[in-house]
Formats: C-alpha cells, structure tokens, sequence
C-alpha cells in the first residue's frame, strides 16, 4: 500500500497483542453499533419504527455484499477499487441486454455475474501474472470499466423492466419488513465467513497478509489464491449490479459511483488493517451496519444528508489513530519502570 | 500493495538516470503523438483558442498533480486534495463575494494557507500517530468534503457576485498563454528543482524507497512526510482558487471525485505509485495527457464517451510499462539474475 512506515509491532509478540485488540475492536464496534440504535430510539422519531430498518437493510446491501470478499483481499494485503465500476458495467449490460430483447431474468442474471468473473480475472491477472500493485491496477480498471459503462450504455437510462421484478427484489421476509435479500447477504457473509475463520484457506490468507514471501516458501499459493479472490469479488460486485438495477428499476452508467470508497472505508472501520494480517468479517459487518443506521439516523434528526460525511470520515480516521495512540501509550507504560530503577 | 516493486537506488547512476529521462520522454512521445495524429484530422485542433483552453483544462489538474507526486514518492497517498480544492474554492468565492476589493494575491496566500491547514491534518495525524496515509486522507475526504457541504448549506457562487478583476485573471493570456498555466509552469518548476537538486528534497525519494533505512540514516522522516501533505495541501489549495478564477460559478461540488484522477495523471506520469522514483514534471505530463485525451476524442470522431475507458487502458498500459523497465533496471544492475518479482 501506499503508506508511511508502516506500524511495526515488536518482533516477538504479535500475533496475542494483535488478536487481542482485534477482538476488543469488533466488541467495539457492535458496542457502538447498539448505542446508535438505543440512543435512536430514544431520541429520534422513527428510529424505533421497523420500517427505519427497512431503509436501512435496502441502503447497506450493495455494501454489506462488496465488504465480504473486500475484507478477504484487504487481509492479503491487496485492495480492489474497481468495485463500483463493475457495478456499473454490470447495470450497463444488463440495462443494454434488456433493450435489445433479453427477457429471461435467469439469463440476465447469469450473464452479468460470468461478467463480473470476467472484471475479477482480469485485475487478478494484472496483479499476479504481470506482479503489478494492485492500487495501481485498480484505479485503471476503475476509469476502464466505467469507461465501457458509458460506452455501452452512453447517458441513456433503461428503466422499462417489469415493475414486478422491482417488488420481487425488495419483497420483504413474509412476516417481517425485512427484504428478503438480505439471506443473501447473510448467506455469503456465513460462506466468507467460514472460508476466513475455519479452513487453512483462511489462515493462509492472514499469512500472506503478513508475510507474502514467507507464506509462499512455506507452499502456500500464494498468487492463485489473491486472483480467486479478485474473481470473486468481481462476481459479488456483479451480484450487487443486479440487486442495484432492479432495486431502482434503473441501469445507468453512473449506477453506484463513488462506492467504492463507502466499501473501503466499511471494511477499514470495521478493524482490517490496509497493511493486510489483521481483521476479520464480525467487525466488518457491525461497521457496515453501524455506518448504514448511523446515516439514516442522523437523517431522521434533521442532519443534512452532506454533512454525514463528516460522520463517516471522523469514524474512519479514529478506527486507526484510537488503537495506534492506545498501542503507543501501552508501549510508553511498558518502558517506564526500568528507566525510573536508572534514575537514583 | 505487500510486495514493492524493485524501486530504484537513489544514487544517480547513468542507468537509471537513463531509465527516467526515457520514461518522461515517453509520455511527451505519447502527447506530441495524440497531437500530431489529432492535428492531421483537423488542423482547428490547434487553433490558439483550442489550444488556450487545452492549456487552461490542463492547469488545475496538473497543479494537484504535482502535490500529489511529491506525496506519492515519499510512499504515501494523498486522496483528500479534491476536497481540500472544494474547500479552498468555496472559501475564496466567499471571501472575494463579501470583500469584492481585496487583492487577488491576498485571496491566493488566503486559498492556499487555507490548504495547507488541511495538508497539516493529514500530516499531522500521519506522521504523528503512525497511521496510513490511505486510511486517514480518505478519512479527511469524507470530513473536508462535509465541512464545505456544511458552511455552503446549497448555496451558488455566481461570476455575478465575483469581482471583475479576479474572473479576468482566469481568463487572461500573456503571449498566448494562459494566465492560470503560468502558475501551474511556476509551481511545476520550482517543485521540480527542489526534487532535484535540494537535500531535503532528495531525502523524500529515500524515504520512499525504503523508510525504515531512511529513519536509521537518520532523515527525520516524519517531519519530511509532514511537509509533503502540507505542500499537497497548499497546493490543492492554490488549485481550488483557480477553479474559482477559471469557472466562476462555485458550489461545495467543486473538485468532487478529483482524487482518483489526479492519482492516475501521477501514475501514467511515471511516479510509482510505492514511491522513491518519478518527477514532477512526468507527473504534469500526465495530467496535461489525460486532459488532451479527452478533447481529442470528439475531434478523431470516436465518440466522447470512451474516454474514460481510453484514460483507464492509459493507466494499466502505464503502469505495465514501468514494471518492465524497473525489471530490466534491476537486471542491468545486478548483472544478471533477477527473477522479476
């Protein structure tokens, strides 16, 4: 990544130290993530109503799916800005696809997700086969693939789908005001989930996030698995795409511009170091959730929408400089006692 | 992002001396060329007034883009400055709208202190409390960005309510040249010497290449990275008053979405992107590349929406480029074996 020196902790201890503050961190976050919606509820009007929580299940989706394998590639130590792009191609395509007569919402589907495969492979192509930063690469792909969107889709919009698939997509669990797919969404974050906590796949991930030349002398495959993940993480952007078209009943090429950075700064307050090594998917999920109610919240208390971004910038700069201050201080006491024994 | 590419030795060796005059070269080769091809299409696309406003389309992006070159080099990023310019210019059409007499240079030095508070922000927080670059301008730009959203609360700037004076200036041509390209010649070049030929300025293409040997050779690396956002900062700053000389009309949208174009100008401009390599001037190149691209297009008949695409090939075709003459370099140096990753 492109950083300062990077915080190196002490040579011997690391992996305790690090768990422990992991585990603290993502207490940390659903802790906040609980006062967010008691205080709501017992501040705001409407926060307590479930239909609040509707907006705000709808509203996180799109990021809820892309932080899961985002997590997964930041802990190697990579990063995929092209995310929201292919989100756009996804809506371009599909939006064009549908014009030129493509009715089956099974095909439609199918197509955009072998194309968001196609998007994945070929960021991970640049970054293992050529060896290229992965930064770099995907600031590229970024401008590429929103580039092909307008080219496909020019500033048109297509928004003439069946209006039932629109009330499909956000039908509600039958009993609940929840939408349905949001088991989706939990069903990828159970799979991400097990695959990062549970297998050896998991903890290779965190091995080549700490030591990438390390993890691949010790026969861990190191470029095949971060170009799955790119793969991955194009076809979940896709699924997004599909979700965000019928969502809106809408394909523009703009669709979800900007979002990666909402993604980014997510799987970041969520405890994932941009080091790569450190973080896990609980965290991530409680930020996206945190982040998601906090911003319907404070706009139900009158709060311009705009100014939220301070909300989610100030959040963002603490999740590192809290645990980076706290780390110092702790290493400050630590060293005290021995330099006070010198001085008679 | 885990492993670095090869970078190369600070030392001045011919080598990779060579190296970089032949990288800048390439990108001047890849304009001169887009110009040349887009001037035998059709001769208007160098009439004085294209290539005025050309010059002027230039300006502020390659102002930002040289902040962000000395930022990158140092092996840091700096994503905030398209906030930070947002800032500065809805603060300078404030400025000038309540106090339509004050001299321009007073709005400038105003505009760009106000920038390079912000760059001391950043800076301050990096080099102070140790945390990533990425993580904290990313941060800012969320916060710098709510901050202008904030005090604009929806309201319009309009040429109206801005002094004549002001709006002439982002208009005017010397010789030909535009008034606000002349800025971006002078920060371009005084940037660029101080790159070249000042220690501290030498020091920061260290730290880049490897910052844990430049700590232990004792170059006080936090304090260098400071000034480099703080120079980042004042930059975007200056940049963001002339948007408000060149446009005119300002809301708090001024520079929305900047950051990645300015990144991308810097990288197909030969900086890479973990730093300790790449000048300035490739850095301006790039931004006045990217900026060509997109007036070329609509006169070469290929449809303006495949700009983006074309400035997205651009970056990777860059950034492939530099991988392998940083390969090579490094295969010249060690004579021989290198396995190229």
């Amino acid at each position: 990544m492109a950083v300062e020196t990077p915080v190196r902790e002490p040579a011997s201890p690391p992996r305790p130290t690090a768990r422990g503050l992991l585990g603290s961190w993502d207490l940390l976050v659903l802790v906040a993530l609980v006062l967010v919606v008691i205080v709501g509820t017992l501040t705001i009007d409407g926060v307590g109503n479930p239909r609040f929580y509707r907006f705000v299940v709808l509203e996180a989706i799109p990021i809820a799916l892309i932080a899961l394998p985002m997590t997964l590639i930041v802990i190697t130590g990579e990063i995929d800005l092209s995310v929201a792009s292919t989100v756009g191609l996804t809506c371009s395509v599909m939006g064009q696809l549908w014009q030129s007569g493509l009715t089956s919402l099974p095909a439609l589907i199918a197509i955009s997700l072998l194309l968001g495969a196609v998007l994945g492979a070929v960021n991970g192509v640049f970054v293992t086969v050529f060896g290229l930063p992965s930064l770099a690469v995907t600031i590229g792909t970024l401008a590429l693939y929103r580039g092909l969107a307008y080219v496909v889709l020019g500033d048109r919009a297509v928004a003439d789908y069946p209006a039932r698939w629109t009330r499909d997509m956000i039908a509600p669990i039958p009993g609940t005001v929840i939408p349905w797919f949001v088991l989706v969404v939990a069903v990828l974050a159970v799979l991400f989930g097990v695959l990062l906590h549970a297998t050896p796949i998991g903890r290779g991930l965190y091995a080549i996030g700490n030591n990438a030349e390390a993890s691949a002398y010790s026969g861990i495959a190191v470029m095949r698995t971060k170009f799955w993940l790119f793969v991955a993480t194009g076809v979940v952007s896709a699924l997004a795409g599909v979700f965000w078209t019928f969502r809106f009943a809408s394909a523009r090429a703009d669709n979800a511009d900007g979002l990666e950075l909402s993604v980014v700064a997510a799987v970041l307050l969520g405890g994932v170091s941009i080091f790569g090594g450190r973080g896990g998917l609980l965290g991530v999920v409680a930020a996206v959730a945190l982040l998601g109610t906090l911003r319907n919240a404070l706009q139900l208390a009158d709060v311009p929408a705009n100014a939220l971004t301070i909300v989610t910038g100030t959040l963002l700069i603490a999740s590192v400089v809290g645990p980076n201050v706290v780390r110092m201080a702790r290493g400050r006491l630590r060293r005290r006692p021995p330099e006070e024994r010198t001085q008679p | 992002m885990t492993a670095p590419a090869p970078t190369a030795p600070t030392e001045p060796t011919t080598a990779v001396h060579r190296v970089f005059v032949v990288r800048e070269l390439g990108i001047a080769l890849a304009l001169l060329l887009l110009v040349a091809v887009t001037f035998a299409t059709n001769t208007r696309f160098l009439s004085a007034q294209n290539v005025k406003d050309l010059l002027l389309g230039s300006t502020i992006l390659a102002i930002l883009a040289v902040g962000q070159a000395i930022v990158i080099i140092t092996r840091n990023v700096d994503l905030s400055v398209g906030s930070i310019l947002g800032l500065a210019a809805f603060a300078t059409g404030t400025m000038l709208q309540s106090a339509p007499g004050l001299p321009i240079p007073v709005a400038i030095v105003v505009g760009m202190a106000l920038g390079a508070a912000c760059g001391a922000v950043n800076g301050g927080l990096i080099a102070a409390a140790r945390v990533p670059a990425l993580v904290v301008t990313l941060g800012t730009l969320y916060v710098f960005r709510g901050i202008d959203y904030t005090w604009a609360t929806g309201r319009q700037i309009n040429a109206a309510d801005m002094p004549h004076g002001f709006l002439r200036m982002g208009n005017a041509s010397i010789l030909g040249v535009p008034v606000l390209a002349l800025f971006a010649v002078v920060v371009l070049v005084a940037a660029g010497l101080f790159l070249r030929s000042y220690r501290s300025g030498r020091e920061l293409y260290a730290i880049g290449s490897d910052p844990d040997a430049a700590r232990l050779y004792g170059i006080p690396v936090g304090r260098r990275v400071f000034w480099a956002f703080v120079t980042s900062g004042a930059l975007a700053g200056l940049a963001g008053v002339l948007h408000a000389a060149r446009f005119g009309t300002i809301d708090a949208n001024a520079g929305l979405g900047q950051e990645l174009n300015v990144v991308a100008a810097v990288v197909v401009g030969g900086v890479a992107i973990f730093g300790g390599s790449g000048s300035v001037y490739g850095a301006a190149l790039g931004a006045v590349l990217l900026t060509t691209i997109g007036s070329a297009l609509p006169v070469l008949g290929i449809n303006p929406f495949w700009q983006r695409a074309a400035v997205g090939a651009l970056i990777l075709a860059a950034i492939g480029l530099d991988r392998s003459l940083a390969v090579r370099m490094a295969r010249r140096l060690r004579g021989g074996s290198d396995r190229g990753r």
